[in-house]
């Protein structure tokens, strides 16, 4: 079987995939996208670790469910806000709405 | 063991292609070509296209996909209720019936909105 | 072997308090439906009572001591009823209704009058209770979004704003960037022990520290990023570069209600989270709680850059900003401290009284600016409150009561507040970062009195709009300030009954 930590470190890579696409890009979508990575990332740690360590216990499949609804319900709401801003801006450059002046 | 695994993985990637490659090359092969302006037209279900395909879609249609999108996810948690229904008995469908009860407030606010509506 | 739940094992009567207001709410999404637009009154009244009854069934039940061992789970452990739930559902209540009463008249004046606000509110509220009542990572998680997601909506109720939707933009990517991060945490934790029940987690960590597996560091890697998470919640320093900019471009009444139920929330889970599953997380070679040293180095870069900074402010939404970071610098005092064996419940209580404290004063500190503030958005500015003490006289003197409970000064509830918290920080041992708080308390004091000095002392043309709910409002927070500063045994009354920590 292929061993938990080769799981871990594809976990570890998206997350930092993710990571790198939230503070490199500038289109707000994309930035949508790297996060939605991290916490596909997660999900991939979760179902590992439930499948190795506790396979007769539900939490970590549960969880990995508990997540999929929350990344759709936070993606909801930033889409929303992006469509917001487009149309009145035209615009979904995040450098546009000033995001990253700190 | 592991190899067995991957083996097969291994004859995806090589078969893949090719059931990719051969039709296509066979029709290249063997349909007949005489193309008129009509035949090389985007095909758009047999009405005649209007514009470029590269155009802003209306609005109404991120409207719709935020709708689709938070209440497709809900499914998540109905599959493995329907899979165990048969051993959770009346808890479980008093638990789905509540989580039904709690999209329909979803739902009755969204069509209220008029977020159902193509205007 | 699994068997099959009933339903009195969910112990739905301990959740009274959140269930009525989940209801409350869900009603109250559909109920504003069929409310006419010029009715809007109606429907922050039912909000209103919504969160009224949901406060009584808390207070009701604030008494009662539980037991944790014991101790009242209902939904399998997921939820905890003890008094450190009630506790926090009480503060959280009285913010939330507070909020309503200072939104009203502001929503009204500045055509952003919706019912969606109300509901959003009672939403982020419920999310906030449920971080306080939480007995699972699950539920941590689960509650933080609750919070976080309606509040980055309201961030941007003034719809067509730049200001207004800049910051509800940047709350948002800022938050759920966050939020990967505390959930990537709380995967690395589960793994390390194998649950997500807090009680679990407890448990298996002694036996890691017993085993000395290398495991130990995967939980130690999940322990810091569930505290970066919470740590961006709260705003504390590294996390914090969002708060200044949010508070400023978010409408004053959405401020005022999140500046205070955002931090509650993170503080609650972090308690959680630290005292009662990663208490005894004590690596060899040490006294304390791994994460302590970590957590009081940012309470001390907190309280230093928060208050330093805020000195440099003009802005007065700024300057709350800068404020409300510095005071999430204080309460991670207390936070610290429970990383020592023995001063755990001591230390919670502590962050109990005062957030209960900031409650009241903040968001009559905010309601004040939303007086202030003309129907456009602007005249939130330092200078915007000159002579105001000529022009409006009860609504300085409410601001000067608020400023100087900010500062900590005797016979408020912040001094109230900042004495326990200095006081879980000695009993731990915490030397430095106390001897830090009192220092940049001394610090703060210079702006707080710089806005009662403009109102006072200075000409000037300071006017407002006060109608009634937000009278209301500031009343009871000034009056609830005063009260809890001269009766201080009225807070560490409601906190008496915590006592949450296995190791504490």
């Amino acid at each position: 079987m292929i061993p938990l930590w080769m799981y871990l470190v594809v976990a570890a890579g998206l997350f930092v995939i993710g990571m790198f696409g939230v503070l490199s890009r500038r289109n707000a979508i994309a930035i949508l996208m790297g996060i939605e990575l991290m916490l596909n990332a997660v999900n991939v740690n979760l179902v590992a670790f439930w499948r190795y360590q506790t396979p007769t216990k539900l939490s970590g499949q549960a969880f990995a469910a508990f997540v999929f609804a929350v990344a759709a319900a936070e993606a909801a709401v930033g889409l929303a806000l992006i469509i917001g801003i487009y149309r009145r801006k035209r615009s979904v450059i995040a450098d546009d709405v000033n995001l990253l002046k700190w | 063991m592991i190899l067995n695994e991957w083996v097969f993985v291994g004859l995806f990637f090589l078969l893949g292609p090719v059931l990719l490659v051969v039709p296509i090359a066979l029709s290249k092969w063997l349909a007949p070509k005489r193309p008129t302006p009509i035949k090389q037209d985007a095909y758009e279900c047999g009405a005649e296209p209007v514009g470029l395909a590269w155009k802003q879609f209306r609005a109404e249609y991120y409207i719709f996909a935020l709708v689709f999108l938070v209440f497709d996810v809900e499914l998540v948690f109905m599959f493995p209720w329907a899979l165990a229904y048969n051993k959770l008995g009346l808890f479980a469908l008093f638990e789905m019936v509540i989580f039904v009860l709690l999209l329909v407030v979803a739902l009755v606010y969204t069509w209220r909105k008029g977020a159902l509506e193509w205007s | 072997m699994f068997t099959v739940p009933s339903l009195s094992d969910l112990n739905l009567a301990a959740t009274l308090p959140a269930t009525l207001l989940a209801l409350g709410a869900s009603v109250l999404l559909v109920l504003d439906l069929f409310v006419p637009k010029g009715r809007k009154a109606l429907t922050a009244w039912l909000a209103l009572a919504v969160l009224g009854v949901s406060l009584i069934v808390a207070l009701l039940s604030l008494g009662d001591v539980v037991d944790l061992g014991t101790g009242e789970g209902a939904f399998f452990g997921l939820y905890i009823a003890d008094s450190f739930t009630d506790a926090v559902s009480v503060i959280v209540l009285v913010t939330a209704m507070l909020g309503v009463a200072v939104a009203y008249n502001y929503l009204e004046r500045t055509g952003m009058q919706r019912g969606e606000y109300y509901v959003l509110l009672l939403f982020s509220a419920l999310g906030a209770m449920l971080m306080g009542a939480a007995g699972d990572l699950v539920t941590v998680f689960v509650a933080l979004e609750l919070l976080s997601i309606p509040l980055y909506i309201l961030s941007g109720f003034r719809w067509r704003d730049e200001g207004s939707e800049e910051s509800a933009l940047k709350y948002f990517i800022l938050g759920a960037f966050a939020s990967g991060f505390l959930v990537y945490g709380i995967a690395l934790i589960y793994g390390a022990t194998g649950t997500t029940a807090f009680g679990g987690i407890w448990a298996a960590t002694r036996d890691l520290l017993a085993a000395d597996a290398a495991t130990k560091y995967v939980l130690l890697l999940g322990a810091g990023m569930v505290l970066a998470g919470l740590g961006f919640k709260v705003a504390a320093v590294p996390f914090h570069m969002w708060t200044p900019d949010v508070y400023q471009g978010a409408p004053t009444s959405v401020v005022a209600y999140m500046s205070v139920a955002a931090k509650v929330g993170g503080f609650a889970a972090l308690v959680r989270v630290l005292a009662w599953g990663l208490p005894d997380f004590v690596l060899s070679g040490q006294s304390a709680a791994a994460w302590q040293s970590t957590v009081w180095l940012i309470a001390a870069l907190t309280m230093i850059l928060g208050n330093v900074v805020a000195v440099a402010q003009n802005n007065l939404k700024r300057l709350l900003a800068y404020s409300s970071i510095a005071h999430a610098g204080y309460i991670l005092i207390a936070v610290a401290a429970m990383g020592t064996a023995g001063v755990a419940n001591e230390a919670a209580r502590a962050v109990v009284i005062y957030l209960m404290a900031y409650a009241f004063t903040n968001v009559g500190a905010f309601a004040v600016i939303v007086a202030v503030e003309r129907d456009d958005g602007g005249h939130t500015d330092i200078d915007n409150v000159r002579g105001l003490a000529k022009e409006q006289p009860v609504l300085a003197a409410s601001m000067a009561v608020f400023m100087l409970s900010l500062a900590g000064v005797p016979l408020t509830a912040g001094f109230v507040g900042k004495w326990f918290v200095f006081k879980a920080g000695l009993a731990a041992d915490l030397v430095p970062v106390t001897v830090i708080g009192v220092l940049t308390s001394a610090i703060s004091a210079y702006y707080y009195l710089r806005v009662i000095w403009f109102m006072y002392f200075e000409e000037g043309e300071g006017k407002a709009q006060i109608a009634w709910p937000l009278a209301w409002g500031i009343s009871v927070a000034a009056i609830g300030t005063l009260i809890l500063g001269f009766f201080p045994y009225l807070l560490s009354d409601m906190a008496r009954g915590i006592a949450l920590a296995f190791g504490g």
